[in-house]
């Protein structure tokens, strides 16, 4: 059996929207090179829908194909509805990424969660800020650490 | 074209090494330890067997203990030193951070037994020297336990002058020579190695066997109780057709060890020239004191595991030392121990060839690797904050 599922590889190999945009709208970055993964997320919002979305990835197969995969889910959708992006919905849409790989999924839809926090700030747009997690309460580092 | 450049992981096993097991799986598969004709016909394999691993290692038939493979070997090295030691009080074990799991865990577990344990730091180009190991030996000193050369960077330690500094203090001296055996010149004898590790896999012999060599006087002791097989000191039916494929591998090396290093001293040599040429990369390990198949390298702004992928679609077979590729947080200890640090550790290659690469392979990787770090670099945030100056570059 391989590492991972086809769709993975086919968002590792060929990632969809690769690349930085220009005066974004909303920019957020996750992760950390010491544990070697970084994702940047770029994001284009006219009337509160993400017209455009590009990303940057330092990190494993799967950090690369969890970011392609969840530009891909949030591209022209509503600013409220990219909010609600879950991992757990990036790991499907991908056909499963291995347990210890989990968390590149995680960092996925901080990256898009921290990406849209800054364009609320940037636009001085009220929010409710439990909606955005911090990246140590994901709880996978401390799984793996026990490992 | 399919490229196997991970050799060091293991290797594919030599048609003398399959011909020789086969009539011992079909036609003598009987149990060395029977009376019957079929079972001394194994018994005699397993003789002719020993005497020819204990030729090219210069020990004596008797000093030859078969194991399951290196591991095995490692461990049961260190705690029959390490029993040997308690017994007169001595419960000091030298050893470096950078050895294999199978030393640096069994000497994990033989701290939780009340030994103390000194890991000797590593240089830069991933060797200890003898004056280092002298200074850390003490009195309660019962063993010494350094790797021939390491899995991961290929540097290869100075291990007479060890052995001698190690004698010189009456103390035992271990080396895991999984890396070594079939690639290096061993002779025990000479070299005044106490105890030696090796496994057959390394070598295009067969997985799941392997040697500890301990020098007569050496009372080992038992990691598997059971049945009398290896003089009682490991026992378990003897893996005959396994020892057999692993003898005729290593005697098949040893034969054409000088022809063999300088093919792929010449081959390594080509590819860590070229790979050198990828900017903000560096070369991990030695130069010259360099296992003739390795070739390691750090990148710095990319990851191990994606480097690995893509090149596998490229039909490169490799291996790194970053953390995706281990299902742990933490990139390659040997890595950390010569000083990368870990940005730069997650972002490693190594290639370990054997003698049956060729240049044309080691043509096309060099066409291939760098423009898979280029593509690795041109979407990675790290490369970026690199290149505009907001990060500083440590390579």
């Amino acid at each position: 059996m391989a590492l991972y599922s086809e769709k993975v590889m086919d968002h590792f190999t060929h990632p969809r929207n690769v690349g930085e945009i220009e005066n974004a709208d909303g920019v957020g970055q996750v992760g950390n090179a010491k544990c070697g993964d970084i994702m940047k997320i770029y994001l284009k919002i006219d009337n509160d829908v993400i017209t455009d979305v590009k990303f940057n990835t330092f990190g494993c197969g799967s950090a690369i194909a969890s970011s392609s995969m969840a530009t891909e889910m949030i591209k022209g959708k509503p600013v409220s509805q990219a909010l609600e992006l879950t991992n757990k919905a990036v790991v499907e849409a991908l056909d499963g990424l291995p347990a210890y790989k989990l968390h590149c999924s995680v960092l996925a839809e901080e990256a898009v969660k921290s990406a849209l926090k800054d364009y609320y700030d940037k636009n001085n747009i009220a929010y409710d800020h439990s909606l955005f997690p911090n990246c140590e309460d994901c709880g996978y580092c401390e799984i793996k650490k026990e490992k | 074209m399919q490229i196997y450049a991970d050799n060091a992981a293991t290797t594919k096993m030599s048609r003398t090494a399959i011909e020789a097991m086969l009539p011992y799986m079909e036609t003598y598969f009987g149990n060395p330890s029977s009376l019957h004709s079929v079972g001394q016909a194994a018994a005699e394999a397993l003789q002719k067997a020993r005497e020819s691993v204990a030729a090219a290692l210069g020990a004596d038939p008797r000093e030859i203990t078969f194991t399951s493979g290196g591991s095995e070997a490692d461990n049961q090295a260190i705690v029959s030193a390490g029993n040997l030691g308690a017994k007169k009080g001595k419960k000091h074990i030298i050893s470096t951070a950078f050895e294999h799991h199978a030393v640096l865990h069994t000497l994990k577990k033989m701290e939780s037994q009340g030994f103390e344990v000194t890991l000797l730091p590593v240089h830069e180009n991933g060797i200890v020297t003898a004056e280092e190991v002298a200074a850390a030996i003490r009195p309660d000193t019962c063993l010494v336990t350094i790797m021939f050369a390491n899995n991961e960077i290929g540097s290869i330690q100075p291990i007479e002058a060890i052995s001698r500094v190690c004698h010189e203090k009456g103390v035992l001296f271990h080396t895991d020579a999984v890396q070594a055996a079939g690639h290096l010149p061993i002779n025990v004898k000479e070299q005044e190695i106490d105890m030696l590790s090796l496994s057959a896999h390394k070598f295009h012999g067969p997985k799941g066997v392997g040697v500890l060599y301990a020098r007569r006087g050496i009372a080992l002791s038992n990691i598997i109780e059971g049945g009398a097989q290896e003089r009682g000191k490991r026992a378990g039916t003897e893996n005959i057709p396994g020892i057999v494929g692993m003898a005729a591998a290593l005697h098949e090396a040893c034969t054409h060890m000088t022809e063999n290093a300088a093919h792929m001293t010449a081959l390594r040599d080509k590819l860590i020239a070229g790979l050198e040429k990828i900017p903000h990369g560096a070369l991990n390990g030695d130069r010259a004191n360099r296992l003739p198949g390795n070739i390691n390298f750090c990148f710095e702004g990319i990851e191990g595991e994606s480097l690995l992928l893509l090149l596998d679609q490229k039909g490169i077979c490799a291996s790194s030392g970053s953390a995706c590729t281990s299902g742990s947080l933490e990139p390659s200890h040997v890595l950390l121990a010569i000083g990368r640090p870990h940005e730069v550790a997650h972002g490693s290659l190594r290639l370990s060839l054997c003698e049956w690469n060729t240049e044309a392979e080691v043509d096309y990787m060099l066409q291939e690797i760098p423009k898979v770090v280029d593509y690795l670099r041109s979407m990675s945030p790290v490369w970026k904050d690199l290149t505009s100056g907001k990060k500083k570059f440590m390579l």
